[in-house]
């Protein structure tokens, strides 16, 4: 079984890959091996792996383009933070590791109740119109985002809309966001966080619901004739990925001490489409070197000062241009079709 | 009054929305892309107009004859260099090649002209219309912004339903490959298309800092896609969808700040866009989708 | 497996009520299909009107007609793809209408394309595998979790696969990427992929286009003895005559959307207004 055993050496070597950086990279921080900078990216690249590979999910896996990922992102950060703050400051609740499993959990429910609620309608359009919409969602949730005051008084939460007068510790603040965050997310916790995105992941792809998610993708209406409801398993993919989305935002939220609501803006959005893309659509082990890679590129570019986001416009470019270049794809292809010929050869004399 | 000094205000913008939403509209007609660059071409215009008026000393229209030029010249050279190319490969890479090229300008802005706002200069010299004895005051730059829609609309329509150029991108834009064989140069007409999308994005440039005079490097990137929703709203595609789709949009998010919420304008906008498309899932004027079985 | 059942040759038709015909051995049994006055107008152009047709449970039935008469329409029309704007569908005796296709899908009806739809990224072994879908029993949390139930299912699915497969002797082609088959591999993955729903009615359109003769004789033979196997009905559109007049028992003739004749081969190959449609008219002296 020639696939099968190529899957499973890939998601070995995905998963062996992930713990085997985590070790290093654990190593280097205890021992002070690695610049400070570097040591403060490692929870956010944590949240921009996990949100890649789930986005993958909807758009290598599903096949649909979504652009409001960030909003997801930004419904698991504020619930994050809302009930860690609220567990701290109603019921003293101290135990940090608790309280980020808690907030990580709530984040990704919250994200999923706002998944199924934006995936009814969205996932009825198709293509470029299903991606204007989700992009329509992702600016009304930071708009609305930015109207909404919390606070907490002794066991009760005060909320408020637009009107900001209301008695208690603020936990959101409207247009300012979430200030005094007592940050408790751990490099461990978004390493587990990764873990687990990989095992949902690759594991439902892997299964018959993975497998009609990408019939359906392939060609909906052959897999409506066979049988395969289509909404329900667009829906699932949707819902997935909004969930993991939403745990890697309250992972990413409970990682600063401030946090607005605009952070999560359409270019968010776009910056995880293009780890998706650079990555390889649909492959889960590129969106994770890319989301790593490109997240560092831009800090490693700094001593180009004000050019370094020019150069990394025309590196993103440079590398469309070249990857779907005639002749690199016509080379790499020659080498796929010499490979599949054999393939084909040895399935009919088998 | 009130009210109808907002709604004029919302047809001003709409207009603005919509010649920006012709450029998408037609770039997508014809190239099935996204161009999220363009939403940066018309900040590029703008900043030209600026720097002929401002340090060059250029009178208002051949600011705008320069700007025009610039923004045309700029677009034929992006759709050769980053999309031509990709003629072949997925939509996906188009729109991210699109993406880079918006970060390319929006950078390059801010290397050549600075992260600080420039205050644009009054360029037009229209006087503000007092209607109802006083109780309506009518800027100039509304005015000239709701005449220069409507005259490039009309301008548009006729090429398109009249000259041949025109009736070639309707074809291209049909279907490529058919358009071809009966002897049309796709790559004209293509290049011709974003040239013709850069040019009135100039136009919105100049009218839009005109409105709102307040010049940026990221100053293209909201209206722009606020443009892209609007032509998405018309029907992406069609010319007179994007028309009508970039004044009501502009009409609703006017209306809307005024009268429900000023934080939530851009809420309400997109809300519409999506209530909008799930009763007609191809916008207002997009041809339904039949898929051959 | 039961008793093979005798090739058209000696299929005795038999006349069935409403002016259609099944094989001797289907009377008696809740006909697979039954239409009523089905047709579809698009835009005031009527592309099938008044299409009556009953199918037996086990017969091979063939639809043809000259380009553009209708034919893929009226697969569309009882697959659900359209929803007929007059007549029924009935499967089974079921009245399908306002049904979804992955709803008629489930009442035991699968099909074929012309322009072949195979989920071209996807191996061979996962396109039957999606054909089984709905005979999977666990649920998405399973899977994740690969609980023991996960693994069993799967290792079953794995051998259906397999055994369908080998219908065409292509056990060995499993773990090929669907959309680098072959054309004529990739038609017959297509019939697998339909046959791994459990149909009782199988819609093959055009299954020998693009195929030499050689193999078209192979598909022939195949079809018998995919009807003989699973003992379910197949109704054909195909242009090739060797194989309609091999393999069908009724075969029934479309014209601008309309049954212009139906009845066994014989009956169709003699038909002046078959010959007509095809041919045109002898001018008259």
């Amino acid at each position: 079984m020639k696939s099968k055993r190529n899957k499973l050496i890939y998601n070995l070597v995905t998963f062996g890959l992930v713990i085997a950086a985590y070790l290093v990279l654990s190593y280097m921080v205890q021992n002070k091996l690695i610049s400070r900078s570097l040591r403060g990216q490692l929870i956010p690249i944590c949240s921009w792996i996990v949100m890649a590979v789930s986005l993958n999910l909807v758009v290598g896996i599903s096949g649909e383009l979504c652009l409001g990922h960030a909003g997801f992102m930004s419904i698991g950060a504020f619930s994050g933070i809302l009930i860690s703050g609220y567990l701290l400051n109603a019921f003293q609740f101290e135990n940090a590791e608790l309280r980020l499993l808690i907030a990580i959990v709530f984040g990704g429910i919250m994200a999923g109740i706002l998944g199924v609620l934006i995936g009814i309608p969205v996932l009825r359009l198709r293509g470029d119109y299903l991606a204007i919409v989700t992009l329509a969602f992702g600016e009304i949730i930071k708009n609305v985002m930015n109207c909404i005051y919390v606070s907490v008084e002794g066991r009760h939460l005060n909320f408020s809309f637009i009107n900001n007068e209301i008695e208690g510790v603020r936990l959101l603040n409207g247009p300012n966001g979430a200030v005094a965050v007592k940050t408790i997310s751990t490099f461990t916790a978004g390493f587990l966080l990764i873990l687990f995105t990989l095992i949902v992941v690759l594991n439902l792809i892997n299964s018959h619901t993975g497998r009609a998610i990408m019939a359906i993708r392939d060609n909906r209406i052959a897999a409506e004739s066979m049988g395969v409801p289509v909404t329900r398993y667009k829906m699932i993919a949707f819902v997935t990925s909004a969930v993991l989305a939403g745990m890697a935002g309250a992972l990413y939220g409970l990682n600063m001490a401030t946090l607005v609501p605009t952070k999560f803006s359409f270019n968010e959005s776009i910056n995880v489409l293009v780890f998706v893309v650079l990555g390889g659509i649909g492959n889960t082990l590129g969106s994770i070197i890319s989301a790593t890679a490109l997240t560092i590129l831009p800090e490693k570019l700094r001593f180009l000062q004000s050019y370094r986001m020019l150069v990394y416009a025309v590196v993103l470019i440079v590398v469309m241009l070249l990857t779907n270049n005639a002749l690199v794809k016509s080379f790499v292809s020659n080498l796929t079709a010499r490979l599949r010929k054999n393939q084909y050869k040895e399935g009919l004399s088998a | 009054m009130v009210f109808l000094s907002n709604l004029v205000n919302g047809i001003s913008l709409g207009s603005i929305y919509a010649i920006i939403a012709l450029g998408y509209t037609m770039v997508y007609g014809i190239a099935k892309m996204l161009n999220f660059a363009h939403g940066d071409i018309i900040m590029v215009g703008a900043y030209i107009a600026y720097c002929a008026a401002q340090y060059w000393g250029f009178p208002p229209i051949l600011s705008l004859v320069v700007a025009m030029a610039v923004c045309t010249i700029l677009g034929i050279t992006i759709e050769k260099l980053a999309y031509k190319p990709l003629r072949q490969a997925t939509s996906l890479a188009v729109l991210i090649t699109a993406i880079g090229m918006s970060y390319l300008l929006q950078n390059l802005a801010l290397l050549i002209w600075g992260a600080n706002p420039k205050v644009f200069p009054a360029m037009i010299g229209v006087d503000t219309l007092t209607l109802f004895s006083g109780q309506l005051a009518i800027r100039g730059a509304t005015i000239v912004t709701i005449v220069a829609n409507i005259i490039i609309m009309i301008v548009l329509t006729l090429f398109t339903s009249r000259t041949k150029l025109g009736k070639a991108m309707r074809c291209v834009s049909e279907d490529r490959g058919a358009a071809e064989l009966m002897g049309i140069n796709v790559n004209t007409t293509i290049s011709l298309t974003f040239a013709i999308g850069s040019c009135l994005a100039a136009v919105a440039g100049l009218l839009l800092c005109s409105s709102y005079p307040m010049l940026m490097p990221t100053t293209g990137s909201m209206p722009g896609i606020k443009a892209f929703t609007a032509a998405v709203f018309g029907g992406i595609g069609s010319i007179p969808g994007a028309m009508i789709g970039g004044i009501l949009l502009g009409v609703i998010e006017i209306l809307g700040k005024a009268y429900i919420s000023t934080e939530l304008g851009d809420a309400i906008v997109f809300a519409v866009l999506i209530i909008v498309l799930l009763v007609r899932p191809t916008g207002l004027l997009g041809k339904p989708m039949r898929e051959k079985v | 497996m039961s008793e093979p059942i005798k090739r058209r040759a000696g299929t005795k038709m038999v006349p069935y009520p409403s002016q259609s015909i099944v094989p001797e051995r289907d009377l008696g049994k809740q006909p697979v299909l039954e239409t009523r006055h089905l047709g579809i107008e698009f835009g005031g152009l009527k592309a099938v009107d008044d299409f009556n047709l009953i199918i037996g449970r086990t017969e091979i039935a063939g639809l043809i007609g000259p380009n553009g008469a209708g034919k893929t329409t009226v697969f569309n029309l009882l697959t659900k793809v359209y929803e007929p704007t007059h007549g029924t569908v009935l499967i089974n005796g079921r009245d399908t209408k306002g049904l979804s296709i992955t709803q008629a899908s489930h009442l035991g009806i699968a099909r074929t394309f012309q322009n072949i739809r195979l989920f071209n990224q996807m191996t061979v072994e996962e396109n039957v595998r999606i054909g089984l879908h709905n005979q999977i029993k666990y649920d998405m949390f399973t899977g994740i979790l690969r609980l023991p139930r996960y693994w069993k299912q799967e290792r079953r699915q794995h051998q259906q696969a397999l055994d369908l497969l080998s219908i065409f002797d292509m056990q060995g082609l499993a773990d090929v990427q669907a959309g680098s088959l072959p054309y004529g591999a990739q038609r017959r993955l297509e019939i697998v992929r339909a046959l791994a729903t459990n149909p009782c009615l199988l819609l093959l359109d055009e299954p020998a286009a693009g195929m030499n003769p050689h193999e078209t004789e192979e598909l022939m033979e195949n079809i018998a003895k995919i009807r003989d196997q699973f003992q379910i009905a197949i109704l054909l559109i195909e242009h090739d005559m060797s194989l309609v007049m091999g393999v069908c028992e009724g075969i029934c003739v479309l014209n601008f959307g309309k049954i212009i004749a139906k009845g066994t081969a014989d009956e169709i190959q003699n038909n002046p207004v078959v010959i007509e449609a095809y041919l045109g008219k002898r001018k008259e002296n």
